[in-house]
């Protein structure tokens, strides 16, 4: 799992990446109680606004690390938005992006890294 | 370095688990550790703390007779001051000249003086604006040494029983002083500002750590910042100046014609005689052009301030509050649309993102008030 500055993780599964917010993201950005989430087959490039989370207090946009396609979404969220809250690197997963070369995560921070980020 | 200031009780707040944030000039917890939703829902359940002692309290002395000073006031707001009986509290309206509100407060009657609170962000204006009405009849302090608090939800009034039990025969916006061992001088209101029963308790600051940490320590009662703060009043149908009402809002459209009593009203004993009477007697008799009205947008996409309200694709008003109601487990939000529109079960559309999303009118409040009348 590798993460950016923005408190993204991404996670190589098969040919695809899945993305999601970290633990720290989700604690700061308080409970969730909507996720608006992009349609599948939408292209994305990196910095592209692609899901909006709204919290009881704000809303945030959640920036896509990637260029790619997006090929599946988080249905479950939209029902319980609640799974970013309660398991953010696991069941509170965004979407999955089909990219040209997996590769372009290794650009991202480690979890060493990352955690000496938030540290 | 910020410029902000520190609440009294501010190293209590962080000790708490409180994420500080500036708000009116002041570092203020926007949450503990429980978080928004949790500490919403403990109110409405049990009994939560807020610190409120950013807002404004002033004491209001009669130089002379009670009477002059109650008319005074009487001309810089359309409450009704002078028949207010001793142990009671109000709520009141400062306007402009144009009929616009320059901030909500409340007054108690205590006898010897009125006990103003005011919000925050207006403390200084609304501390000139008294200054230039009532320094002729009226001593004019405003009190610098005391914090505010607020316990509120079903289990506030077991909790400050257990402190100053005289509470416990309080109705809603009673007022008592009370003079407690430990903490000294309490001015209790049974009131407060998140649709629950509950108190508003002026503390010395000297007295205010020990008073919050003896609440704290009961089983029934957390803490809660900010978010929740506005959640609830927003839940309960409450109006956040700055937001939904300022300098352009009327009264009337505000849906506050209830603060203005008969006296003050066309045919009362003291009709008019306050800033913008033209403007809110002929809205009073004639209605207003537009109102504020509760918004239910459907789905979970919350519907925060600044959202534009359409009607058939043309503009017609705006979100002013808006956000998640933790306890009626939807979006809820308030803002204005023209009187024609403003009918309960009229259906619009909320501009998010782009998006035009279904919102119904409903019928304030979103929780029910639980006012121990």
């Amino acid at each position: 799992m590798r993460f950016t500055e923005e408190h993204e993780w991404l996670r190589v599964d098969g040919d695809l990446i899945v993305v999601g917010i970290t633990e720290h993201a989700a604690t700061q950005l308080g409970d969730i109680v909507f996720v608006e989430l992009p349609e599948i087959e939408t292209q994305v490039a990196k910095d592209d606004e692609v899901v909006v989370i709204e919290s009881v207090k704000a809303a945030s946009d959640i920036l896509a690390p990637v260029d790619g396609e997006i090929v599946e979404v988080n249905e479950a969220l939209s029902d319980n938005p609640a799974l970013v809250n309660d398991d953010p690197l696991g069941e509170g997963w965004f979407f999955k992006v089909k990219v040209d070369d997996l590769s372009v995560v290794d650009e991202y921070m480690t979890e060493d890294e990352y955690q000496e980020l938030i540290g | 370095m910020s410029n902000t200031k520190q609440l009294p009780l501010d190293a209590l707040h962080k000790e708490l688990g409180g994420r500080m944030v500036p708000f009116a000039g002041y570092d203020m917890p926007v949450q503990y550790a429980a978080g928004v939703m949790a500490e919403h829902l403990h109110c409405r359940a049990h009994a939560g703390l807020f610190d409120v002692s950013h807002m404004g309290q002033v004491r209001l002395v009669p130089k002379g007779g009670a009477e002059a000073t109650a008319l005074a006031f009487e001309a810089l707001m359309p409450a009704a001051v002078l028949g207010l009986p001793e142990g009671r509290q109000r709520y009141g309206l400062f306007t402009n000249d144009t009929g616009g509100i320059l901030d909500d407060l409340m007054f108690a009657n205590r006898g010897h003086d009125l006990f103003v609170v005011v919000n925050a962000a207006c403390k200084t204006a609304d501390l000139a604006l008294m200054q230039a009405g009532l320094s002729d009849t009226t001593e004019v302090i405003a009190i610098t040494d005391r914090c505010l608090l607020a316990l509120q939800g079903p289990e506030a009034e077991a909790a400050l029983a257990r402190l100053v039990p005289q509470v416990a025969d309080m109705r809603f916006m009673d007022v008592i002083e009370a003079d407690h061992p430990e903490f000294g001088s309490l001015w209790i209101s049974r009131s407060g500002y998140t649709g629950e029963d509950g108190f508003e308790m002026s503390v010395s600051d000297a007295g205010a750590e020990g008073f919050a940490r003896a609440l704290l320590a009961m089983e029934e009662v957390l803490p809660i910042g900010l978010g929740a703060r506005d959640s609830l009043r927003l839940e309960a149908g409450l109006c956040l100046y700055g937001h939904d009402i300022d300098e352009t809002t009327s009264p009337v459209e505000a849906g506050l014609a209830w603060s203005i009593q008969k006296a003050r009203r066309a045919g009362g004993d003291r009709a008019g005689g306050f800033p913008g009477a033209d403007r809110i007697l002929s809205e009073l008799a004639n209605g207003a052009a537009r109102a504020r009205v509760a918004l239910r947008p459907e789905g979970r996409a919350p519907m925060r301030e600044g959202t534009v309200l359409l009607a058939q694709g043309a503009e017609v008003g705006q979100v002013t509050s808006g956000g998640f109601g933790p306890s009626v487990g939807a979006p809820v939000a308030m803002g204005y649309v023209p009187a024609p529109l403003a009918d309960p079960g009229t259906e619009l559309a909320g501009r998010v993102r782009g998006k035009d999303l279904p919102v119904t009118i409903t019928t304030f409040p979103f929780h029910p008030h639980s006012f121990k009348r």
